[in-house]
């Protein structure tokens, strides 16, 4: 019963600090239109709808049920997931095994935020354990600035070598017309001149807070062949999971969630040299010294080779291994949206859909999802089929 | 047709209190700190680590726990931030007062980390491995939650 599962169209809206003009169905629709339209199908197409947000932004519980106008879930099955910063790894994940359970079809994946409408930080607090841990912890920024701080220290990493990765994805988001900072380009000394958040992390090497939806359809084999004429297969996908405590993770052993999950999908997926095996990566990079240390986590380099590897251009477009195409999350951050951001652009790369940020003859791509308490999902897409 | 105003509303005054339970080892922990100003982890008899605060089960060894183990009031930073830009306290509905130091703290006799507040904002001053001691609120004020420990001053 079991289906090879491929994605066939794939939508987004275009990604603002503020959509006044819009509330959140009506926000979630321009992306699942969209995402339709990419594989000529209509709403009555769809078998099931998974849909995923962070719970507290927008303070709705039941998204699920309250989004069916938007999402197009009238009278269909439809699931709400939720898993913090992976939340969009997770609808694409699970809408991959309800397709290739053979159970359905054709499945709509969704993702969405509306950041503007609470306090970030205050509904990221909210995640921590409210006895012990939500009196002191302030949100991702510090969270990250630790782990900043120890990578500097364990590898003579600086703050201009982080600075590299931010400029990079700005500089890629110039080809993203979807992209919250399409057309803003900046530079090093941009960065390190910004204003400083938390040491070592300044405003320039974080993600903004963006209002965006994005939606996928994943088809099983027999249909993804009719709907679009290259679809982008789910060769593997893999799911890993700390702990609930902040102070339980070891952080002298890496990125190990990123680790863990990226053996067990290479594995999977026969990738052994990431660098060579792959034409392109889209990955969940909160802030700029992500793309140092998780870069070495997911292989593409050795443990504090990062800052040589992003300096020689290597992650560039037309370099080695094309990073982030799209401008990655440092260029739009809607949060339950950006996992499925990063599948929905390494889709579009497999497919040829990319328009300006197309890499050339992409067969093999990776996105990855991110969530706190340092948590990672990890998915390769591939041009053949499995 | 004239241009539309587009409009936002706000969620108002929002009181929403809620009551959490610490569970049985997490009220050891805070009646330890009222009663001799220490802390009390415990020990998971498959992998031998001393988790503070005390908690029923070991996520990574799935196992249940007993053994109380009573430590110190002394720790070591192991990872530290300030934090420096604004934001609001769910747990208030106003603005934390920052500049404030977010601390990872290794408690002397335990084997993970302990997050809470480190009396010390200026990065000339702290650097990771230094020695803290807790600083707790006079017994008679405490109140059986976490801010019963003030901070953490540095000693070293």
């Amino acid at each position: 019963m079991a289906k090879r599962v491929a994605i066939v169209g794939a939508g987004q809206t275009h990604h603002k600090s503020h959509r006044l003009d819009v509330n959140g169905r009506e926000m979630i629709n321009e992306a699942v239109t969209r995402a339709l339209a990419d594989c000529e199908i209509a709403i009555m197409d769809i078998d099931a709808i998974i849909i995923g947000n962070m719970d507290h932004f927008e303070s709705i519980n039941y998204v699920d049920t309250w989004s069916v106008e938007g999402s197009g879930g009238v009278m269909k099955p439809i699931m709400k997931i939720t898993t913090g910063g992976t939340t969009g790894t997770s609808v694409a994940i699970a809408a991959y095994y309800h397709v290739a359970s053979g159970l359905f079809d054709r499945v709509l994946a969704i993702g969405w935020e509306k950041n503007s409408e609470s306090d970030t930080t205050a509904a990221i607090v909210t995640c921590s354990d409210p006895v012990w841990d939500r009196f002191s912890y302030s949100g991702a920024i510090p969270s990250l600035a630790t782990e900043a701080s120890a990578y500097m220290e364990q590898y003579g990493a600086t703050e201009e070598d982080a600075a590299r990765v931010a400029v990079r994805d700005r500089t890629h988001a110039l080809n993203n017309p979807y992209a919250q900072m399409y057309n803003r380009p900046i530079t090093i000394q941009d960065v390190m001149e910004s204003s400083m958040l938390a040491y070592p992390i300044k405003l320039l090497d974080v993600c903004p807070r963006t209002d965006g939806a994005c939606a996928v359809v994943f088809a099983a084999e027999g249909s993804a062949e009719k709907m679009t004429p290259r679809p982008a297969w789910i060769k593997s996908t893999a799911v890993r999971h700390t702990t609930t405590w902040f102070g339980d993770v070891d952080y002298d052993t890496g990125m190990l969630s990123l680790q863990r999950a990226a053996k067990e999908a290479y594995e999977k997926a026969g990738i052994n040299n990431p660098a060579e095996d792959f034409d392109v990566a889209e990955l969940y990079l909160p802030y700029s010294y992500a793309g140092l240390k998780w870069i070495e986590a997911l292989g593409f380099c050795g443990p504090g080779e990062g800052p040589a590897f992003v300096g020689e251009g290597n992650t560039d477009m037309g370099g080695k291994i094309p990073m982030n195409p799209s401008g990655g999350v440092i260029s739009t951050n809607c949060i339950g949206a950006t996992a499925l951001l990063r599948v929905a652009e390494a889709a579009l790369q497999i497919m040829g859909k990319g328009d300006k940020r197309q890499v050339p003859d992409v067969k093999t791509a990776l996105a990855t999802g991110f969530g706190g308490c340092w948590w990672s999902d990890v998915i390769v897409l591939t041009r053949d089929k499995p | 047709m004239s241009k539309t105003e587009l409009l936002a509303i706000t969620s108002g005054e929002l009181a929403m209190p809620y009551e959490w339970s610490i569970g049985k080892y997490g009220s050891r922990f805070f009646q330890e700190i009222r009663e001799y100003q220490r802390f009390l982890g415990i020990r998971c008899p498959k992998c031998k680590k001393v988790m503070v605060p005390p908690r029923r089960i070991c996520g990574p060894c799935f196992q249940k726990l007993d053994d109380l183990v009573v430590l110190s009031d002394t720790g070591t930073i192991m990872a530290f931030s300030v934090v420096n830009y604004p934001f609001i306290d769910p747990d208030t509905g106003t603005h934390r007062p920052i500049p404030y130091t977010y601390g990872y703290i290794n408690i002397d006799g335990s084997d993970n980390i302990f997050s809470h507040i480190i009396n010390e904002t200026d990065l000339d001053k702290i650097r990771v491995g230094m020695k803290v001691r807790a600083v707790f609120r006079q017994p008679e004020e405490m109140e059986g939650n976490i801010k019963d420990i003030k901070y953490f001053d540095i000693i070293t």
